[in-house]
């Protein structure tokens, strides 16, 4: 594949804070790449280079073979676009939100509209085009966001954590629509994000970012064969166990992670293992449950965050479990702190560091 | 006194509704004078305004604080300022600009830029600061971005011309000094209501002082009006939707 962005020794100050450090990069086109890396490891400043809103302190960036500079950062900025962690939106309808990229480069009116009517199509928002885009719920407001990066056709679509604090629904609407546009466009996209499913999901090739610097790049499926130490470094991974695993000789091996609980895993192993869940990947119930998960337990809620449509809550059961559920179930289970809930996910669910 | 008040109210009201031409040709002077220097303002006040708002620069703070504090700039000292600028023996004397209505809407447009950079520059400050980038990465240019920025700061630029327009056709320092109150020339709402109150001639002042009140109450009412009915809009349309 062509490289359409290649970064060389790029290096980020901002005063005496270095935000990006002697960083070398190839974006290849047509290619589904993510920046892995926590908070304040350079995801977005990097993000920003590529996008053009920010300069290298030193170093270069080439875009299709030619070197960026003031003279023609402009042209970058016509044939790449980003959409942003937090939604920035227009103050006026979904229509002119989506629509003012096509203004910019001139584009007939009729064009226009039905340009317009495609992309709010492709994000399931269909007849929304008047409605006033900053009342719409968050992550109906991120799909207008993607709506008006993809109405482009840009070679380059640049993602700034595009799912963070929207509900499931949503992640599942904005995840399918990245694959779809990548297939069917050939689009060049990058997605910063510390969401390593994500990452594994969605995307060809991971790099990591740690402290601004370039610490690993591959594929995405050899994400969970790096070092245990170095994905924990940069993912807090929640509902993490580490304890003892034998064969249970139906397949699956049950893990002994301590305080008395034994977590069932998809595979056989004997030995010392490291294993975690997704909050997502776990069902709460205010009932005892039975199902057929093979893991199921019960506890209470100690704590719970309200993240917009979802709410996060932290579950003792034995070992302290964070789960994410949507608002809705939180409300109509009348959830709060110390209700005694059951927890269960599937063995599937568990992978393993 | 009381009766002549109220003589004066009545007369007043006679000036206003049947048209007197007196009324009526100093009332369109001084709107025409004071929206010229409105929009002489935004002329040369926006392009600062947009680059207080935008842009961060070594001693921004001191020009923003120059123009706050400017706000509060007596519009007698004005005046003397101006009219020793263009007075005879001044740096533009023999431009020939004293006393005329040119001079008027130069000095009132120096007096309510203050307002309209401060104003401005605020309501651009007060806007989502990804909004620029936003619109860069949609294929903007700077200059369009700054656009977009100032669009989305539609309100306060609002805001900045109507208490503009309000502070210089309800000033009479500046006008008066650099004007003369001139019959037929330069004489406007302000200056004509001073000058017939001090003839005792209240009738017509009060009738001048009601066309100066409706002039200004007209004028911020129709702007928030203007203001409600976009704020209420997404409001109706979100009524729409469920």
């Amino acid at each position: 594949m062509k490289p359409i962005i290649e970064l060389e020794n790029v290096t980020k100050m901002y005063g005496d804070l270095t935000a990006l450090r002697q960083v070398s990069l190839q974006f290849h086109e047509g290619e589904v790449s993510s920046l892995l890396g926590p908070n304040g490891s350079g995801k977005t400043t990097l993000l920003r280079i590529l996008a053009g809103l920010e300069n290298p302190t030193s170093g270069e960036m080439r875009f299709q073979n030619a070197r960026v500079d003031r003279g023609n950062i402009n042209r970058v900025r016509l044939k790449t676009t980003m959409v942003f962690q937090k939604t920035a939106l227009f103050n006026t309808t979904v229509y002119k939100n989506i629509a003012y990229g096509l203004k910019i480069r001139g584009y007939p009116q009729s064009e226009t509209d039905e340009r317009v009517k495609e992309a709010l199509r492709i994000v399931h928002l269909d007849g929304y085009d008047q409605r006033p885009a900053k009342k719409l719920s968050g992550g109906e407001q991120q799909r207008v966001a993607l709506a008006r990066a993809l109405v482009l056709d840009t070679e380059v679509l640049l993602l700034d954590e595009p799912t963070a604090n929207i509900d499931p629904k949503n992640v599942s609407i904005l995840e399918d629509v990245l694959s779809q546009v990548n297939k069917e466009t050939e689009t060049t996209i990058v997605v910063a994000t510390h969401n390593v499913f994500q990452a594994e999901t969605l995307t060809s090739r991971a790099a990591l970012l740690l402290n601004g610097e370039i610490v690993k790049v591959g594929a995405p499926q050899e994400i969970f064969t790096w070092p245990s130490k170095l994905l924990e470094s940069y993912a807090r991974l929640e509902n993490t166990f580490s304890g003892y695993s034998q064969v249970t000789g139906e397949g699956t091996s049950l893990v002994d992670v301590g305080d008395g609980l034994h977590i069932e895993v998809p595979f056989e192993k004997t030995g010392h293992i490291t294993v975690f869940v997704r909050p997502e990947d776990i069902l709460v119930s205010s009932n005892p449950l039975i199902s057929s998960a093979r893991n199921s337990f019960e506890g209470w809620i100690v704590q719970y965050m309200d993240l917009g449509p979802i709410v996060k809550l932290k579950i003792k059961a034995r070992k302290d479990f964070t789960v994410q559920i949507t608002k809705r179930s939180f409300i109509e289970m009348g959830l709060n702190v110390n209700s005694r809930v059951s927890l269960a996910f599937k063995a599937s669910s568990v992978k393993t560091l | 006194m009381v009766n002549e008040i109220i003589e004066g109210f009545l007369t007043a009201v006679h000036l206003i509704s049947t048209g007197d031409p007196t009324v009526v040709e100093i009332s369109v002077r001084a709107v025409l004078v004071s929206g010229s220097a409105v929009l002489l303002s935004m002329l040369w006040g926006l392009p600062v305004a947009m680059l207080l708002g935008l842009k961060r620069f070594p001693c921004r703070f001191i020009v923003k604080g120059f123009f706050t504090a400017m706000l509060g700039m007596p519009t007698v000292t004005l005046g003397l300022l101006l009219y020793l600028f263009f007075s005879n023996a001044g740096p533009v004397g023999p431009l020939r600009l004293l006393y005329t209505p040119t001079a008027m809407i130069i000095g009132q447009a120096i007096l309510v830029t203050p307002i309209t950079v401060s104003f401005v520059a605020s309501a651009i400050e007060s806007v989502d600061p990804e909004i620029a980038d936003l619109a860069k990465t949609l294929g903007a240019s700077e200059i369009q971005a700054s656009i977009a920025v100032l669009r989305e700061s539609s309100r306060g630029v609002l805001l900045a011309l109507t208490t503009s327009f309000n502070r210089a056709i309800a000033e009479l320092g500046v006008v008066l000094m650099v004007g003369g109150n001139i019959a037929h020339s330069t004489r406007v709402l302000t200056t004509t209501i001073a000058l017939e109150t001090n003839k005792g001639e209240i009738a017509l002042a009060i009738a001048l002082a009601i066309i100066l009140l409706v002039i200004v109450s007209t004028l911020t009412l129709t702007v928030s009006l203007i203001q409600r009915h976009k704020m209420s809009r997404p409001a109706e349309l979100e009524k729409m939707r469920t």
